[in-house]
């Protein structure tokens, strides 16, 4: 895409995060796109392009009364709504549409009304996953790690400090679920999940939602909201089977994700200013550190260990405290998304000062698809 | 004992050679007749060059732990601690698994150990394959 021509105007999460037994999962996506268009001054007609996962966009058409000449159910897991922002730039740019919603809402935790995600015996994951006891992200996500840990020589606690950082961010964010202090013994002693995953390792499970609105650059001077310009996109599947991924030391997806999004920006690691990275589990942000470039393969445990992306670090990461204790649905995107845009907006809870690019890189399943989104808060 | 019931694969037409192998004790890949590619999953075409020219072949059988996880929790079918392994296969193609006639331990689970097919029989149709240390 063309740099900065496309800028987020409109962004909010849901009123509350983390249990919401009083809302269904349309509801988690209308709360959050009411308070997005709130945000920005807009109303339902005003809206002519919508984008969606979990929920499809004619569910979310009706329920909201938009009558869109664009509609992206794209729907590749928790980076669905990196997509949704890449193509909706794209569109916005033929102009196939001018203004774009892009909604999430999941009761994870509530389970009101939930998208039911039955296992097909006859899939090629149901035939030869299924029938040896996978049960869910805890037991496909981490499965690829021993190998990495082995081949990098990358200790339990090292991964253990990924959890530990991210804490020391939630810990400044007033909405975040959990903001005590841990150390990595509290990590490494905590409930075991799938070996060698602790349950201080894995994301949490909550209710919420979270929305953005777009549309061009040029129009976005005219909204109340410091516009945020998106200058690089990118995205990439691999596959749904995680016993199939080609190397479990490196996801794919990431790779061509990151370098289309890095290429289409125009500029280099030292730039950035601030990073998200979709963090299910801890490993994703030494997944996400090195197939984005930022670190070599296997040194991104040191790096985190250095405290390079900790609170005063070089490279702040995952500010809102992350998947791992923040909050997380289910498709977490949403939320690393709504977190650079607060950050290049000025306003996030843990602002890092003057901070002007921001990276926001997706997975969705289990590295089955990856989305990375590059902002600026400079204008063109 | 463990609560429910193990998923059990439902072949389809494209899978169901690989299905009826396990049931006969083989493990069956393909290869491919143009690039001599070895495949798996099961397909009727070759995933590394498209051609449509492909057959059917043994497996020797032989594998060795890729990775793994030990599921701590109850999963329908099971009883926790059990591994979930990822087997690279002497052939080339990786597949999931269990690991059989061995204690689902840190210590007992190493990393590029040998391992060797068994099929475990499920149904009058299913059996499934698994793995155990080679030479056991
Ligand atoms: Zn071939």
């Amino acid at each position: 895409m063309k740099q900065k021509s496309v800028a987020v105007v409109g962004a909010a999460e849901t009123t509350e995060l983390g249990k919401i037994p009083g809302m269904s999962q349309i509801q988690l996506h209308a709360d959050a796109a009411l308070n997005a268009m709130k945000d920005c001054g807009l109303k339902p007609k005003d809206i002519d392009g919508i984008a969606t996962a979990g929920e499809t966009p004619q569910a979310l058409a009706q329920y909201l009364g938009i009558t869109p000449t664009y509609a992206d159910g794209t729907a590749v897991g928790g980076c669905s709504f990196m997509l949704h922002v890449r193509h909706a730039a794209a569109a916005i740019n033929e102009g196939l549409c001018k203004t774009v919603l892009i909604t999430h809402g999941e009761s994870g935790k509530s389970r009101v009304a939930p998208t039911p995600r039955p296992p097909y015996p006859d899939s090629l994951a149901g035939q030869f996953e299924a029938p040896y006891g996978v049960f869910g992200p805890p037991t496909m996500f981490t499965i690829p790690v021993m190998r990495y840990l082995k081949k990098y020589n990358i200790t339990q606690e090292q991964l253990a400090m990924v959890a530990v950082v991210q804490r020391e961010w939630a810990a400044k964010n007033p909405r975040a679920t959990f903001r005590d202090p841990i150390t990595v013994d509290d990590v490494l002693n905590s409930r075991m999940i799938a070996y060698p995953f602790r349950i201080l390792m894995c994301c949490l499970v909550t209710d919420g939602g979270g929305a953005l609105i777009l549309t061009s650059a040029e129009r976005a001077k005219d909204f109340p909201t410091k516009p945020v310009y998106i200058v690089g996109t990118g995205e990439s599947v691999e596959g749904p089977m995680i016993s199939q991924m080609e190397d479990f030391t490196s996801s794919k997806a990431f790779r061509v994700s990151g370098k289309k999004a890095f290429e289409e920006a125009g500029i280099a690691h030292k730039d950035v200013d601030h990073m998200m990275i979709y963090d299910a589990f801890a490993h994703l942000p030494l997944y996400g550190l090195e197939d984005l470039g930022f670190c070599k393969p296997g040194e991104a445990a040191a790096f985190i260990g250095e405290r390079h992306s900790a609170p005063g670090g070089k490279l702040p990461i995952n500010t809102n405290g992350g998947g791992l204790s923040y909050m997380h649905s289910g498709m977490y995107g949403m939320y690393a998304l709504q977190e650079s845009v607060r950050q290049m907006r000025g306003i996030a809870p843990a602002q890092i000062p003057g901070a002007k690019i921001s990276v926001c890189h997706g997975v969705g399943g289990m590295f089955a698809a990856s989305g990375t989104i590059i902002f600026s808060n400079e204008a063109p | 004992m463990a609560e429910g019931k193990r998923p059990l694969p439902k072949p389809t037409p494209e899978t169901q050679h690989f299905w009826e192998g396990a049931k006969a004790g083989q493990l069956k890949l393909q290869s491919c007749n143009e690039c001599s590619k070895t495949y798996f999953p099961p397909r009727p075409f070759c995933p590394g060059c498209g051609s449509r020219d492909v057959k059917v072949v043994n497996a020797s059988g032989k594998a060795k732990l890729h990775s793994y996880v030990i599921h701590a929790r109850p999963a329908p079918g099971f009883d926790p601690p059990y591994a979930i392994a990822v087997v690279e296969l002497a052939e080339g193609p990786r597949m999931m698994t269990n690991i059989v006639g061995c204690p689902q331990t840190p210590e007992a689970l190493q990393l590029d150990m040998d391992l060797e097919v068994t099929f475990v029989k499920q149904t009058d149709d299913i059996a499934l394959p698994m793995f155990k240390p080679a030479g056991t």
